[in-house]
């Protein structure tokens, strides 16, 4: 008589898993909208990259993780932050320069930390977080640790020197790092075809004689069964993997930037929206009788809500202390 | 007291330090096997294994931001550059990660690191084997600058710059690692932003550094001897710089010659100058003079070279103009 109740249980417990994947990626898509009102309005500044359309990546990628992992990525960093447990308050207060910002208000957009959820920045110079990142899985072979290493990176990344640099080193040492390429096709306006000789970042692997592989990065099922292959190996045989992650971006490299008219069309975004991947799922879970309509309204109210609760602690904040600006320069 | 050499005065001091702290690594070019390109590293895989002494590919960013993030993580990697020339490869990683990760992160985020290795002219290097990139790190706030230039402060401020929570530049002189010298036994740490007066004077203050050291000491000595008495001031920090020792001295001298190997423009002597103009300008009786390395790429010719680097000799003659001795 125990099979059925394992079966239901298992069948309840992936419903949770589904509806806790398409409520993450909601979640980031709710923020990244309102991080660009603020933007607009002048309460965000500087530089500030939006990860809308790409939500899949990283909501598919970072809930297998343990809590001991560690997550290093890009400048466009607000989904991993949201995803890995920062709350949506201190991200918020972080793109506003808040004292209550998970940087204290000295990263910003670009550079989110949380050293407590091992989250280990958001990183301005492209492809400066991959030697950061095997620098880790180094730190964690060092001690005998059975943790992970997740790299997010975009693929103008992948020409980088550091990028082969550490590839090679990252084979030579065995170190448990999951190489994360999320690619949207575009290094800020330059596409791929016109930067790289091969459009197969997957194929640089071989090279190094790394584990690789493609993934429908609009699909988070997809990337999540992938990360977690990927994970296993890096855990239990301390090996890493290249993941070409194929995502797509909705809007501009940053806010200056228009989403479409330069380098790249309309009909083409437009097209590339087809493979949204809240849709994609959300659909999937009507199919399979998972989630109704007024089931989805709910937790969009709900995210929606988290977002307007962010955005309200964050214009209420106080900016850092004036002499803040020479605290944390040095370490005592 | 025991007379070493620079280079087995850090090489104790790697060793102690291994020894004291299971965290601290080793890592960058021919470090294990070969043995280091300047034997610095000598005996260390023997003793420490190829997991603390670890050799790396020609790959300097890759390796520098590899000790970075080791660093994040709660390792204290010293990263050896086989020369600072090489470094320019890393800088981005020593500027853009190391330097900043604190600041940017809140103060969430601490980098234990050292980036060590000899910078500066050897004999007949040319161009791009032969420079001091001093004044390039001690710019950029959120790094730590020594450069020792005897064997005590090599191996005291080695140990110190270790002990560190901060990312700290340690540049030594190929030159220097032949050169001997006491070395205190024991635990011996040299604290970090301390200069060191290397010789008492009344007449005339000579700052000096690293590889300079020497060159201001015989000069000091050969003015000695026509009634000049030098008071030579060893920086061995460039980053904090110890004002407060050089204004001390200055105010008793009145009289100051600031000595480098770089290049002159925007160097480290401009800095010194800068300070002591601020804080002692009342108590000078000349134009502060500065001997620096010519403002040239480095020629490969042997006497070329020779003109182009400081010597006791452009010492003693800045001394004697700003005492009007000439």
């Amino acid at each position: 008589m125990t099979q059925p109740t394992t079966a239901a249980a298992l069948e309840h417990s992936q419903r949770d898993f589904y509806r806790t994947c398409l409520r993450e990626m909601l979640r980031i898509r709710r923020f990244e909208e309102r991080a660009a009102e603020a933007y607009a309005l002048g309460q965000v500044g500087g530089f500030c990259h939006l990860y809308i359309g790409q939500e899949a990546v990283a909501v598919g990628a970072i809930l297998p993780l343990r809590h001991d992992d560690y997550v290093v990525c890009s400048y466009r960093d607000h989904g991993h932050a949201l995803t890995r447990g920062i709350p949506a308050r201190a991200v918020m207060a972080e793109l506003f320069g808040k004292a209550t910002g998970c940087s204290g208000g000295k990263g910003g957009s670009m550079h989110l930390f949380d050293r407590e959820r091992h989250f280990m920045g958001g990183h301005g110079i492209v492809g400066g977080q991959i030697p950061l990142a095997a620098g880790m899985g180094f730190s964690i072979k060092y001690r005998g640790g059975d943790q992970v290493v997740l790299c997010f990176f975009g693929d103008a990344a992948a020409n980088i020197g550091a990028f082969h640099e550490v590839l090679n080193m990252a084979l030579l040492w065995q170190l448990p790092v999951v190489f994360i390429c999320e690619n949207n096709r575009y290094g800020m306006g330059t596409a791929l075809t016109r930067s790289s000789t091969t459009q197969q970042i997957a194929s640089r692997a071989c090279a190094y004689d790394m584990t690789a592989a493609e993934v429908d990065g609009m699909d988070v099922l997809t990337v999540h069964a992938a990360v977690t292959a990927a994970i296993a190996r890096a855990r239990a045989d301390s090996r890493p993997t290249l993941l070409d992650v194929q995502t797509y971006r909705y809007v501009g490299h940053s806010m200056s930037d228009p989403v479409a008219g330069v380098y790249r069309t309309a009909e083409e975004v437009e097209e590339q929206k087809v493979r949204d991947p809240i849709a994609t799922l959300r659909g999937r879970l009507e199919e399979e009788n998972l989630l109704t309509s007024d089931d989805l309204q709910a937790m969009d109210r709900e995210v929606r809500a988290e977002v307007e609760d962010a955005v309200a602690f964050a214009e209420s904040s106080d900016d850092p202390e004036p002499d803040a600006l020479y605290r944390d320069v040095y370490a005592d | 007291m025991e007379t070493l050499t620079y280079r087995d005065a850090l090489n104790q001091a790697l060793r102690e330090e291994m020894d004291r702290d299971d965290r601290v690594f080793l890592m960058g070019e021919e470090v294990g096997v070969y043995q280091g390109a300047y034997k610095v590293s000598k005996g260390l895989l023997e003793a420490f294994g190829a997991q603390r002494v670890v050799d790396t590919p020609i790959a300097e960013l890759g390796f520098a931001g590899i000790g970075v993030g080791a660093a994040m993580t709660g390792l204290r990697p010293v990263v050896e550059f086989m020369t600072w020339n090489f470094a320019l490869l890393a800088i981005d990683q020593v500027v853009n990660s190391a330097a900043k990760m604190l600041s940017m992160s809140g103060g969430q985020i601490t980098v234990p690191i050292v980036f060590r290795g000899p910078g500066g002219a050897a004999l007949q290097l040319a161009a791009q084997h032969s420079q001091a990139f001093e004044s390039w790190y001690a710019h950029i706030p959120g790094l730590k600058v020594v450069a020792p230039g005897t064997p005590a402060d090599a191996k005291g401020l080695l140990k110190a710059a270790i002990r560190d929570n901060n990312p700290v530049i340690v540049l030594e002189g190929e030159m220097l690692y032949n050169r001997k010298g006491e070395v205190p036994d024991g635990e011996h740490l040299v604290p970090i932003g301390a200069a060191d007066r290397k010789r008492e004077g009344t007449d005339v203050t000579i700052v000096c550094h690293s590889k300079t050291v020497a060159p201001a000491l015989k000069a000091a000595e050969q003015l000695a001897g026509d009634g000049i008495s030098a008071d030579v001031i060893d920086l061995r920090t460039l980053r904090p710089l110890d004002t407060g020792t050089l204004v001390e001295s200055v105010v008793r001298t009145n009289r100051c010659v600031v000595v480098e190997e770089g290049w002159p423009r925007y160097g480290i002597g401009a800095q010194v100058v800068d300070d002591i103009q601020r804080e002692a300008f009342d108590h000078l009786d000349a134009p502060i003079l500065r001997v620096t390395g010519a403002d040239v790429p480095m020629p490969y010719n042997k006497q070329l070279e020779r003109s182009a680097k400081p010597n006791p000799a452009r010492i003693v003659e800045a001394v004697r103009q700003v005492t009007y001795t000439a």
